[in-house]
């Protein structure tokens, strides 16, 4: 085995199978024994011919939808699952992350559980000694570690688990994306967390939906979908695969969605939206009819890419447009102008005809038309303001 | 070897982990909590005492009958201690073993472990009624060593089977429960077996658990009682049978549980 190579995943099938009528009792088994009717069984295969090789000190993502399979494979490289064919190779200590706090038991104190995680973990009770004051001044927790951990609230569970979680040692670290859950200040943590393992070379796994995280911290990506390795490669690029992932998925169930995404109780309605490229400027023209007397209409849409990120958007009101009232049988024309900044890609935009309060809806339509910018180049960020750069004489 | 170590290391450490945290969590609410763990198989004792030697009589002719019963009750109460609670052990760790990758044998030993723990208090109990009842003890005392190693075969090769069939058919603790009952008169416990049929003495003799209760008593207590050698009259290759019952049991249930225990992850 190549020196540097860490993991080594081979040709790794994972079935699982899915008994119709689960035989959890002893009746069961003697019924079953004499009528082979009931013997339905449905083998869901989860993962299907993985090979990939991960070396030292790499940072290595791995993205997929829910459902895709993700889950498993890292679960059969943390040895939880057995492998239904193929191998697995993994040198040096290797820590998994499936959740934080594994062990945690409510009915113990902090402090107990400090121990109990510890030495899920892997250390014993004499290290956890001597880091316990660390832990707990990182946790914030000093007035509660004699308290149960059922009185934590979630926040405090959260919180502690982390702070055990960042001092395992090892050489191997397998993180689920659940980890990277919780308010704004512990997703700062965590990712600062992520920038000490890079900074130190562990080698990292990571799984995850979020391709903004992976391409900020990750080395290279693989992409698994319905239970294949899509590709594996450089972040960008195993990113824009992703990207129309969603895309053809979009496509495939547009027609019926798209109907089924409009609402709201139709006072207004949205009779044509129109959007065109035109120079350095996205266009949109909107024709607004009006089936009943209305007040003040507010005006808006926004913008997503196909992974649904929302990325721009706005409003007749935040725009300082006030409308005029409409009567019935009336037409509006409204006509926007954007810099088009936008990343060479596709986009969806979203509509909405509210009254003036603004939450009222009388036409919300998600995805009302798809828009397509073509750039000469493909930045794999969301807007592509056009930049300058030179060199100073 | 390196990695055998590092292997090792960490079942130590979670196996620590697990009996303290195990014993906590059943302890921690009762002010006398484990000392009534303790007590009850005493109490037990008591009451058994009263019922077999002043109302039915059948400790009569058996020398040291108090310590006899005793011996045995807590012999009993040892195995039925690590059965029944190694039966949901596996099941009942789920969520660790869902998460986190780790020699699942050491569940089974962490409910072992309480179990002896329990054991060697109560033997503190049975040196003194020995004590109290001027029964002589001799070199032969050591052989108890390989007895209760014996013993602890038993008692986690039945546990390793249990828990590991419980993974599958959930029905397990229920029948454990009726045939543990059974067992307990099957098992010459209360009686001498010198009180039953010959014919029936000769069958449950056979039965390991019997045979290493007879032996400990024979060795430590009385030469007067029972062992499978004399119920067999005199034959002494007569104890390959339950010894060897043993070692077949345990080979198969650890072939077994190593089998059965890659897949718990998928199943519990």
């Amino acid at each position: 085995m190549d020196n540097d190579i860490v993991i080594r995943v081979e040709n790794v099938y994972k079935d699982f199978i899915l008994p119709h009528e689960k035989n959890g009792s002893v009746k069961g088994v003697f019924t079953s024994m004499f009528s082979k009717a009931t013997k339905k069984k449905e083998t869901q295969h989860a993962l299907k011919d993985i090979s990939f090789a991960i070396k030292k000190g790499e940072f290595f993502g791995i993205v997929g939808r829910n459902g895709s399979g993700k889950s498993t494979l890292l679960k059969i490289l943390a040895g939880i699952y057995q492998p239904t064919k193929g191998k697995v190779t993994t040198s040096g200590k290797l820590v998994p992350f499936i959740e934080l706090g594994v062990g945690f038991n409510p009915e113990l104190s902090g402090r107990d559980n400090v121990y109990l995680n510890g030495a899920v973990l892997g250390f014993s009770a004499k290290e956890v000694d001597a880091m316990y004051e660390e832990i707990v001044d990182f946790a914030e927790l000093r007035r509660f570690m004699d308290q149960k951990l059922k009185n934590y609230s979630s926040g405090m569970q959260v919180r502690l688990a982390f702070s055990m979680a960042v001092r395992a040692n090892a050489d191997i670290l397998l993180i689920d994306e659940v980890l990277a859950v919780g308010d704004a200040d512990f997703q700062r943590k965590c990712f600062k967390y992520f920038k000490k393992l890079k900074q130190n070379k562990k080698t990292v796994i990571f799984v995850s939906h979020d391709m903004g995280a992976v391409r900020e911290y990750c080395d290279r990506a693989m992409l698994i979908n319905d239970s294949k390795v899509v590709d594996i490669g450089s972040t960008d690029k195993i990113a824009q695969q992703y990207t129309r992932l969603f895309m053809e998925e979009s496509i495939e169930s547009s027609e019926e969605e798209r109907t089924q995404d409009r609402w709201g109780d139709k006072a207004i309605t949205l009779e044509s939206i129109d959007v065109k490229i035109v120079a350095q400027n996205i266009d949109i023209k909107m024709v607004i009819n009006c089936n009943k007397d209305f007040q003040q209409p507010v005006v808006g849409f926004r913008i997503r890419d196909m992974a649904g990120l929302e990325i721009t958007g706005t409003n007749t009101k935040k725009e300082k447009l006030t409308l005029p009232d409409l009567k019935k049988g009336n037409k509006l024309k409204l006509n926007w102008q954007i810099p088009n900044i936008l990343s060479d890609g596709e986009y969806n935009i979203d509509t909405a005809l509210q009254y003036s309060d603004e939450i009222t809806v009388a036409d919300w339509w998600d995805s009302a038309v798809h828009l397509v910018v073509h750039k000469d180049r493909h930045l794999p960020y969301a807007i592509d303001p056009g930049f300058q750069v030179s060199i100073e004489d | 070897m390196h990695r055998l170590k590092q292997r090792y290391r960490y079942s130590v450490i979670l196996l620590r982990e697990l009996i303290r945290t195990d014993f906590k969590i059943r302890y921690q609410n009762s002010f006398l909590g484990y000392v009534w763990s303790l007590l009850r198989p005493l109490l037990l004792f008591v009451i058994l005492y009263f019922v077999f030697t002043k109302f039915l009589k059948v400790g009569t002719g058996v020398p040291h009958y108090p310590v006899y019963l005793l011996l045995g009750l807590l012999y009993w109460n040892f195995f039925v201690e690590v059965t029944i609670g190694s039966v949901t052990a596996i099941v009942g760790k789920g969520d660790l073993i869902r998460k986190i990758n780790f020699p699942k044998y050491i569940i089974i030993l962490a409910v072992l472990t309480g179990a002896l723990i329990n054991l060697s208090l109560t033997a503190v109990v049975v040196a003194i009624f020995m004590i109290a009842g001027h029964v002589s003890v001799s070199w032969q005392a050591l052989l108890l060593i390989p007895l209760l190693f014996e013993l602890i075969l038993i008692a986690i090769t039945v546990a390793f089977f249990l828990s590991t069939a419980f993974v599958r058919y959930r029905d397990i603790s229920y029948i454990w429960e009726v045939v543990i009952q059974a067992a307990f008169y099957a098992t010459p416990i209360l009686y001498p077996l010198t009180r039953i049929p010959h014919f029936y003495a000769k069958i449950l003799i056979l039965n390991p658990f019997a045979q290493v209760i007879q032996d400990s008593r024979y060795v430590l207590i009385t030469h007067s009682t029972e062992t499978i050698s004399t119920v067999y009259n005199g034959d002494r290759w007569i104890w390959a049978i339950p010894i060897g019952i043993t070692l077949i049991l345990t080979a198969v249930t650890s072939t077994y549980f190593r089998r059965r225990s890659k897949h718990f992850a998928e199943e519990v």
